[in-house]
């Protein structure tokens, strides 16, 4: 069945929203413009007039639904429950099947990353590694040097510095399919390992793999796992996002396990609604309801079992920790008080609150480069803030909020650490025994 | 004449053409405020910077005949903000400096355009106090707020927007610049015509600068939850407090259906079983507050409430009241469109009110979810229904003649805090009688005799 447009969505979920504006405080691109248009109340405006033939899908429009971060900080603020991440997306579908925003160039990049690369984690990975070489053999310092990244496109000079440093090792190197902890085994869990995090931060997944097991998981992580989803359900592709999820149920057969667990905000937040996603599957629809209901993110399943606090300090040294939220995590899955719990258990360690620790780093799935300068924008309020606070590490759960903060800090000259809490803990755990 | 090419034109002259908006897409988001189903497009919205560009444009749309629009966050619940067909539409949401907190004189100077809660930060900075608190603080500019006369919830204690006005700046329907008031406690000098503009909906002229009353920050504040089976015991709980001599911050009930929506969305542990839900809060000296809030509990205990709560620290404290503030929101949870009402009686009535509200709904098959503020007797009787059901829409709007009636029967208004706008037009002249109803469309005329500030709102 095709997915719902905005002219075919239950037109009540445009009508909840009844325009109070208590959104407008909370969304960045609204902050920035004070445009209406760049609000969510104005982006479900212009739904809403689509919808009712007032308006057509024009570049315009997409333009606009590319401006907004899809951030969900509405959505956490907004009492009468709109849900706006489904209309988002279905806004995005709408745009694509339109073809407003179609130029060969674009469909290209598309294609290449959408239905190519994290369609396929094989090739993903084999594209990782390749990057990877780049990076290590010289060449990038010496493409950067002589200026030969002016050959480049466009597209791609301005993308080349933004790629992440790719991990010598991905996660199918690093955690064996089946891990079992050295005590009394409580729980049988899977681990997601992520695309961009299992090619940027590996050792994150090692990591979280570890404080499971520390926690009496037992962890079962497949060598080769599919995309979630996310990227494509947030840029529009809802059929292949549909044909990912059913690949995930197939692997990770929700019965067999007490959770499945995420450790990525942003995939967290998409494969917690496999079952709105597969509504009208026959096949997949009761087995994507059971999916929803165990997973988990990582924060929020420790805090649910009652995790063991480390009795070492995860560094030599009392240090001072702040914690950045990741957008998907906190708006999306609601998961806010679990992470700073977890970190304040850490010895030796003082949580300092980030201001504004709930508004968005700029880094949202592609805006980085599908919007660079409202991403600076963010990005560099995001330093300053961290900058304020005096911590020496800021503790974030999504690889894309990691790089951008980690960038923004880099630019700034801040000698500030980025971590993911799950390397944290792993670290305390691990330091418990040394002698 | 009116919005023609040439005028755009001429206005590009005057505010540069990036804070100008004419595509419709840029459109569309500007044809509502916070009012249910009242849309209307305009023609261009334009955001000046300052004073003398909201005069200039004045001047320019004066000329051309071209009817104005202001508005600040578009929060409004009256639809007073709604543009006008061809309407030019003049938002001084850009216009969001404070200049200047007086810590001496106890006063702040802010445009227009700036949120009221960061005007109350800014007197928090110098440990002082902003109390009008409308629901929508946290977005609504302090401009809107004097234009509608806002309330909160503190209201009860601290007064409305009006009691904290000293001076404004206002742009005239000819473009000409003028300022009443004075930064002094007393003034009587010539008619009192900040009075005049304050609460008059953008029909006068444009508030385009404020001078602010502030007070000193109270040293402590007690937070309470009184649950309660019965309607009229808490309605009878409000009487005995006042009749006390205890005069709290912020009285506050929700009924039922509010209550379970408010919990719904916020989840702060409100009660979802007890028919009101009232939200007590005293605050200044900390003795003062410590023995008005032990007397408040037992009186409510004596009334019958099930339950007394108090909140244990500050941030408890605020979540509640910011809870309560989304209540109006929280309500759309259970059907596509609220049908807000902004009733006020004289509070010795309100149980009655109350109860006849409730018989309306029954008696017309319709859903209402009622809260307000009990202390002032200010009401928001909320129907939860769907604008595309013409027949339950018609049963609407059946009821709410009822309950205006009834109120004005009561001695009550039609409006305490949400102003005429268009949503309750239909029942001013009822309320004000014909000769202040045409005493109020005269002083119309006079100032704005082309009939081009916000026409249509208020009155025809």
């Amino acid at each position: 069945m095709a997915p719902p447009t905005l002219r075919t969505i239950d037109y009540a979920i445009l009508q909840q929203c009844m325009h109070c504006g208590m959104c407008l405080p909370t969304c960045p691109t609204y902050d920035t413009t004070k445009h209406e248009r760049n609000s969510p109340r104005g982006r479900i405006a212009l739904m809403r007039a689509i919808a009712d033939g007032d308006l057509e899908i024009t570049k315009t429009f997409a333009d606009e639904m590319s401006y907004c971060l899809g951030c969900l900080a509405c959505q956490t603020a907004c009492p009468a429950g709109v849900q706006y991440a489904t209309l988002f997306e279905t806004a995005r579908a709408d745009i694509e099947r339109s073809g407003v925003n179609q130029n060969l160039k674009r469909d290209f990049w598309r294609s290449l990353t959408l239905k190519l690369l994290f369609q396929r984690p094989a090739l993903l990975r084999a594209a990782g590694a390749a990057l990877r070489l780049y990076q290590r053999s010289g060449l990038e310092g010496f493409v950067r040097r002589t200026g030969l990244t002016r050959l480049l496109p466009a597209d791609l000079r301005r993308l080349e510095p933004q790629a992440p440093t790719i991990s010598p090792r991905f996660s199918n190197r690093l955690i064996a399919p089946v891990e079992t902890p050295k005590g009394e085994a409580r729980f049988r869990v899977a681990l997601l390992t992520g695309c961009v995090q299992d090619l940027a931060f590996a050792e994150v997944n090692r990591d979280t793999a570890d404080v499971l097991l520390a926690n009496g998981c037992i962890v079962e992580t497949p060598p080769v796992q599919p995309c979630c989803g996310s990227l494509h359900a947030h840029n529009g592709e809802t059929g292949l996002a549909q044909k990912l999820a059913r690949q995930m149920i197939d692997l990770f057969p929700p019965t067999k396990y007490d959770a499945i667990i995420s450790n990525a905000g942003g995939c967290g937040s998409h494969l917690r609604h496999y079952g709105p996603l597969l509504a009208d599957d026959p096949n997949y629809h009761e087995r994507a309801r059971a999916w929803d209901a165990k997973l988990k993110d990582v924060h929020e399943w420790l805090a649910q079992i009652g995790v063991r606090a480390p009795e070492a300090a995860p560094f030599d040294q009392p240090t001072t920790i702040t914690y950045h939220e990741s957008c998907h995590l906190v708006h999306g899955q609601k998961v806010t008080r679990q992470p700073r719990e977890l970190l304040r258990l850490l010895p030796g360690v003082t949580i300092t609150e980030l201001p504004e620790a709930t508004w968005c780093c700029g880094s949202a799935g592609v805006y980085t480069i599908t919007q660079p300068e409202q991403a600076t924008l963010l990005q560099e309020r995001k330093t300053r803030n961290i900058l304020t606070t005096g911590a020496t590490v800021v503790a974030t759960a999504n690889p894309g909020c990691h790089l951008q903060v980690a960038r923004g800090l880099t630019a700034a000259g801040a000698d500030i650490e980025v971590m993911h809490p799950m390397s944290l803990l792993a670290r305390a755990y691990r330091r418990e025994q040394r002698p | 004449m009116a919005f023609t090419e040439t005028f755009l034109q001429s206005l590009t002259s005057v505010v540069p053409a990036d804070r100008i908006l004419t595509r419709a897409e840029d459109l569309v988001p500007y044809g509502f405020d916070g009012t249910a189903a009242i849309k209307q497009r305009p023609a261009a919205v334009v955001f000046p910077l300052t004073t003398d560009e909201v005069a200039a444009c004045v001047r320019l749309a004066h000329e051309a005949k071209v009817p104005i629009v202001t508005r600040g966050s578009g929060t409004g619940l009256s639809g007073g903000s709604v543009p006008v067909p061809d309407a030019l539409v003049l938002c001084l949401a850009r216009m969001d400096r404070i200049l200047e907190v007086d810590a001496e004189n106890l006063t702040l100077r802010a445009q227009a355009g700036a949120v009221t809660l960061k005007i109350d930060e800014a007197a928090a900075a110098h440990g002082l106090l902003y109390p009008p608190d409308p629901g929508s603080m946290r977005i609504s500019t302090i401009g809107g707020n004097v234009a509608e006369n806002s309330g909160g919830l503190r209201g009860l204690k601290y007064g409305v927007t009006r009691d904290y006005v000293m001076a404004l700046e206002v742009v005239l329907a000819d473009g000409r610049v003028a300022r009443f008031g004075s930064a002094c406690v007393k003034d009587v000098a010539g008619y009192s015509m900040k009075d005049l503009f304050i609460g008059s909906e953008g029909t006068l002229g444009i508030i385009t600068e404020v001078l602010l009353k502030l007070v000193p920050r109270p040293a402590a504040r007690r937070t309470m939850l009184a649950l309660f089976d019965s309607m009229e015991a808490a309605a009878d709980t409000i009487s005995a407090i006042i009749a006390a001599k205890i005069i709290p911050c912020t009285l506050e009930f929700l009924d039922r259906t509010t209550t379970a929506c408010v919990e719904d969305y916020a989840k702060v542990g409100l009660p979802t079983d007890c028919e009101a839900v009232v939200l007590m809060e005293t605050d200044g000296h900390p003795a003062a507050v410590a023995d008005e809030a032990e007397r408040m509990a037992a009186i409510a205990l004596e009334h019958g409430a099930r339950e007394v709560r108090t909140a244990r620290d500050d941030a408890e404290a605020t979540s509640l009241a910011a809870a309560r503030r989304n209540a109006f929101s929280a309500l759309a949870r259970r059907r596509p469109t609220t049908i807000l009402e902004d009733v006020t009686v004289p509070r010795n009535r309100l149980a009655e009110m109350v109860t006849f509200i409730a018989a309306t709904a029954a008696h017309y098959n319709l859903q209402v979810g009622t809260f307000g503020h009990m202390g002032d007797g200010n009401l928001h009787p909320t129907f939860l229904t769907d604008e595309r059901d013409e027949a339950e829409m018609a049963r609407v709007h059946q009821a709410l003649d009822a309950i205006v009636t009834k109120t004005l029967e009561l001695g009550g208004t039609i409006t305490g805090e949400h102003g005429v706008g268009l949503a309750k037009k239909p029942w001013l002249r009822q309320q004000m009688g014909d000769h202040s109803y045409e005493l109020m469309k005269q002083v119309k005329a006079a100032l704005d005799p082309e009939g081009l500030l916000n026409p249509g709102k208020i009155f025809d």
